[in-house]
């Protein structure tokens, strides 16, 4: 799967998809893939301030946790409760339905965010 | 809960146990688990009435049989291990490293050194490892590993300073080789002020051959159900006990077994130092009876001789399939070893997994797998000294077989085992259910 | 003999190793090498080695006496079914059950023990065993500080002495708080005084029935930790009462921990038990140790599997909820079986039993001079008998006389000199409690007249 260009990426391998002061975060088909098949997500529930670089949930599969870290700070306004109730999603269509939380943007910092070529180079080197 | 008849009750747990592998019935190449052959003297021992039926709280007097038995326990063990005295009380490995650490904390506050908070552990250290080190509240932080497979000294040294308290380390380590620069590391770490901890998983390869004590160890476990033949059981109950030099013996918890002057035997609680009990009573003691007849019908000779056929039987099965499996360090090895299935991946998409619900097939249980992470498509394996040359020469068949079968129909390797009881089980749909507390017990229609 | 190799076999492996000696493959580098003898006895041949242990059992008069001892440790009748379906070699022998296809006796075998647990519980999920009640204890504490952050652990004083010095020894190393609640004249736990040390408490914790054998009101303890945002730990030693007592659930409790040594597992001098934790279903991911679940293979077939394994030491490391790997899955078989040869009707009825000798026993020694019960609280197979002259030189007579009566509760509680805590089961009969009540007659006489 190819990155989608309409997003930054960090190298704890989420998404995060800017329009003006809102985001929505998720993680990419990499992490999906490492991870195997999800069984559960955990999020911050809105209202939540979020740092940028900390750790804010978790995401299982079978066999691996991986800690899920804010690629931006924020105030957490939407959980994607669909994917807390159906985890498959996460697998089957990360950039879209799959993804995790909507926050609103503390600041316009995008440090630690890379775009999607620099992200396809980081994934080929992995 | 249900009422049933003694004939549904015997076919229910009968039928049951035919759905099991078992060292009895399969070989189990399983690194760091140490599945030896379990003897049945020490079955017949550990139930006699005289043991079974001495409850815990019987005075002393009426207990020295049992008493005189963990005495002999505890002197052979510290003999054995180089060390001071054993605590004989900790249920399990992990439970022996808790207990191991919080007499470190303990020693650490005593001696006014609280601060000190980082546990150092090598990259290929068991998961217990670090989980035992933050239960008590230290920092955990992870030495890598050489190209040669040994932790990296210079790494270690780099990391010592002021809030040292305690490096846990294996030797040999969980790729199976002897940590050539222990004393370089045990006398760097004392230097720093820390404390070394032995995990004992694979003392299999050395008893009766170094003491940990010699290697400059101040705390160790050890694991009964590994190194001293006491059973799996599926899943425990095990044995862990805790050994600690002079320095820090005063910590062991209480109460420990001692000899009177008078020569009779008392469980001794008067341990003002003692971090305290770990368990509500003194022992596995129905375990440790076990280790004890394993100890006493081999002797020291016994002993030695058994840790030198693990190693013969590891490097055995090493020389006879590293000519299919890569084999990442060069240096013989000790009672363990491991292989890579990266390249067979990269050549065919098959995996470790795959090799491994193969071995299943034949009626080998699968080696300890994706463990050290430093080792990608990890296979460990640990022979043991009890299997013939003609179980590892099946072994060694088997995975040629297997390897082969990769190579030629790498597709039908994600469809094994295709002959055991069941085959692969559906782990995502579990696991969804489970986070929300269903599936996890039988529920009533 | 365990090792199968001969010469010949050793030094065929050799030359494909590629290596000249055993002593080369296996000593130590560095001058490590163990030089001198560690002075173990000889090796014994096998015969020698069972006399020699037979012999070491036989000097256990303790375990040949009558006994009343309770105190954590039951006396119970193990149906010789038991052990012989739980300690068949592949259930004895077999490993920690990692792969599923290998391993579906011992997985359902768990499955069925969580099933077990949860029912006389009455709670929702349950794991695989722990070590024991005190660290079933620990665990629990530890997963009601992971729930809400709080690190004060309100412990009522009536529990088990042994779990409490357990929680201790951990407290220190893990920066707990553990505050005691004092029993009260009815020798159960005093909750209105313990009213404001709750406030700020990651859990409350209450034992029923409790150390003294006494039954707890579960309900109150479980309604003062709600009040103050904890939560309900209910504790049971003696898990035979499960079968009578109001469910830890049904009394509010959040978490259900303790001992099961009493389905079928031998006193054994101290071990190993079995212990075990359950809850309600939030608190699933915060439980410890191994959690076996159900689903189906790629054919269909149902089948079992552990499963939440994000939450063990092997995935999740320091992050891990607990550091415990190996843990009793043997003792938890055994408990298992025990309970289906038993089933709930006899269970029941086993229960019913220890209920009537223990109010038998009761009756014959309160009827003794000078004797009374200590705590005027209902009980269920264990009681503390208040005695005229001190407890601990009572037991110390009937053990001359080839008993073992009670454990002198002075033992653990200081200011508790009079008072011996005494235990009767379905083991117990009716002569055993007429030769002790008459031995006990004779040594307080005995004494009174002595002083």
């Amino acid at each position: 799967m190819a990155q989608p260009t309409d997003r930054l990426y960090t190298k704890e391998h989420e998404w995060v998809k800017i329009d003006g002061t809102n985001a929505v975060v998720g993680i990419t088909d990499y992490a999906q893939s490492s991870l195997g098949d999800i069984v559960y997500v955990e999020m911050p529930r809105p209202g939540v301030a979020v740092e940028r670089g900390k750790p804010v949930g978790v995401v299982e599969s079978v066999k691996a946790v991986s800690d899920i870290y804010a690629p931006v700070s924020g105030t957490i306004v939407e959980v994607n409760a669909a994917v807390e109730e159906d985890q498959k999603k996460v697998n089957s269509d990360p950039y879209g339905d799959g993804w995790l939380v909507k926050l609103k943007l503390a600041d316009a910092d995008k440090t630690g965010l890379m775009d999607a070529a620099a992200y396809e180079e980081l994934v080929k080197s992995l | 809960m249900p009422d049933l008849a003694e004939i549904e009750v015997a076919r229910h747990f009968t039928e049951l146990s035919h759905r099991n592998f078992s060292v009895d019935t399969n070989f189990y190449p399983l690194g760091s688990c140490t599945m030896k052959y379990n003897p049945k003297l020490n079955e017949a021992v550990a139930g006699f009435p005289g043991f079974t039926d001495l409850h815990p709280f019987a005075p002393d007097s009426g207990a020295q049989g049992a008493l005189h038995l963990l005495y002999d326990m505890e002197r052979s063990l510290s003999a054995l291990f180089g060390m001071t005295e054993f605590s004989l009380m900790p249920a399990a490995g992990a439970h022996g490293e808790i207990t191991a650490m919080l007499m470190a904390k303990k020693y650490f506050a005593q001696t006014g050194q609280g601060t000190r908070d980082v546990c150092l552990v090598p990259d290929t250290a068991h998961g217990t490892n670090p989980a035992s080190a933050a239960m008590v509240g230290y920092r955990v932080v992870s030495i890598p590993s050489t190209s040669r497979g040994r932790t990296n000294v210079a790494a270690l040294k780099s990391k010592l300073d002021g809030s040292t308290a305690v490096c846990m380390m294996t030797n040999p380590n969980t790729l199976g080789l002897f940590e050539d620069d222990i004393i370089d590391i045990t006398k760097a770490v004392h230097a720093a002020g820390g404390l070394m901890y032995y995990d004992g998983a694979n003392a299999n390869a050395i008893v009766g051959l170094v003491r940990p004590g010699d290697m400059g160890f101040d705390l160790l476990h050890l694991n009964l159900h590994k190194t001293f033949s006491v059973p799996h059981g599926g899943g425990g109950p095990g044995s862990g006990p805790v050994g600690a030099n002079a320095k820090l013996a005063k910590y062991l918890p209480k109460p420990v077994v001692v000899r009177n002057d008078d020569g009779s035997f008392a469980l001794d609680w008067e341990r003002a130092s003692s971090i305290g009990p770990v368990r509500a009573f003194w022992s596995h003691f129905l375990a440790i009876v076990r280790a004890y007849a394993y100890i006493i019908v081999h002797g020291e000779e016994g002993l030695r001789r058994n840790s030198q056929l693990a190693v013969l039987n590891a490097n055995y099965v090493r020389a006879k399939i590293k000519d299919v499996l890569t084999v990442p360090y060069e240096d013989f090895c000790r009672h363990e070893f491991v292989c890579s299935a990266e390249t067979l991946k990269k050549e065919t998409g098959v995996r470790a997994l795959d090799l491994a619900k193969g071995l299943l097939d034949a009626g080998i249980h699968a080696p300890t797998m994706y463990w050290p992470h430093v080792v990608p498509e990890c296979l460990m394996i640990e022979p043991t000294e009890t299997e013939t040359r003609e179980t590892l020469d099946n072994f060694s068949a088997t995975i040629h077989a297997l390897v082969k079968q990769a190579h030629d129909d790498p597709a039908s390797m994600a469809e094994l085992p295709l002959h055991t009881p069941v085959r692969r089980v559906d782990e995502a749909h579990v696991g969804r259910q489970a986070n929300k507390g269903i599936g996890l017990r039988w529920q009533p229609k | 003999m365990y090792t199968p190799h001969t010469d010949d076999e050793i030094r065929a492996m050799l030359a494909e190793i590629g290596a000249p000696s055993l002593e080369a493959l296996s000593s130590p580098p560095l001058g490590l090498e163990i030089k001198e003898s560690l002075g173990l006895p000889p090796a014994l041949p096998e015969a020698e080695a069972y006399a020699h242990l037979k012999a070491l059992a036989g000097k256990n008069d303790g375990a040949r006496k009558v006994s009343f001892l309770g105190a954590g440790a039951y006396r119970h009748y193990q149906p010789p079914a038991v052990p012989w379906f739980a300690m068949r070699s592949e259930f004895l022998t077999a490993y920690t059950p990692y792969q599923a296809e290998a391993s579906q006796g011992s997985l359902q075998a768990i499955f069925e023990w969580q099933t077990y647990v949860c029912l006389l519980t009455g709670m929702d999920v349950s794991n695989a065993s722990l070590y024991d009640g005190a660290t079933a204890l620990v665990e629990g504490v530890i997963m009601a500080m992971h729930t809400n952050g709080r690190k004060r652990v309100v412990v009522s004083q009536a529990v088990h002495p042994m779990y409490r010095a357990v929680l201790a020894t951990y407290a220190t190393g893990m920066g707990l708080e553990v505050i005691d609640l004092p029993y009260n004249a009815a020798g159960v736990t005093d909750l209105e005084g313990g009213a404001d040390h709750a406030r700020g408490a990651s859990c409350v914790v209450v034992q029923s029935p409790n150390f003294f054998g006494c039954i707890e009101d579960v309900d109150a303890g479980s309604k003062l930790a709600h009040d103050n945002d904890a939560l309900s730990v209910c504790v049971t030693a003696e898990a035979l009462s499960l079968a009578v007592l109001k469910t830890p659930r049904e009394s509010g409790a959040d978490i259900a921990l303790g001992e099961a040594q009493s389905f079928g597992l031998p006193v054994g001098y101290g071990g190993p038990y079995v212990g075990f934790i359950a809850s309600t279903k939030e608190h699933v991911r915060r439980l410890p140790g191994r959690l076996v679940g159900e689903t189906t293979d790629v054919a269909g077939r149902r089948a079992f599997v552990l499963t939440l394994q994000g939450r063990e030491q092997h995935i999740r490391r320091e992050l891990a909820t607990s550091n415990i790997c190996t843990n009793q899955a043997l003792c938890a078989l055994i408990a298992t079986v025990y309970l289906a040869t038993v089933g709930a009707t006899g269970l029941r009825a086993i229960a019913t039993t220890n209920l009537r000798r223990a109010r038998e026993l009761s009756d014959a020694l309160t009827s003794i001079t000078g004797f009374s019960r200590a705590f005027a609280t209902p009980f269920f197979n264990e009681f503390c008998l208040r005695t005229p002259v001190p407890a601990e030189q009572l037991a110390r007579a009937l053990e001359r006389r080839g008993m073992l009566a009670g454990l002198p509760l002075s033992r653990f509680y200081p200011e508790l000199t009079h008072h011996l805590l005494i235990c009767a089961t379905e083991l117990t009969t009716p002569d055993d409690i007429r030769h002790l009540n008459s031995a006990l007659a004779e040594e307080t006489s005995r004494a009174v007249a002595a002083v």
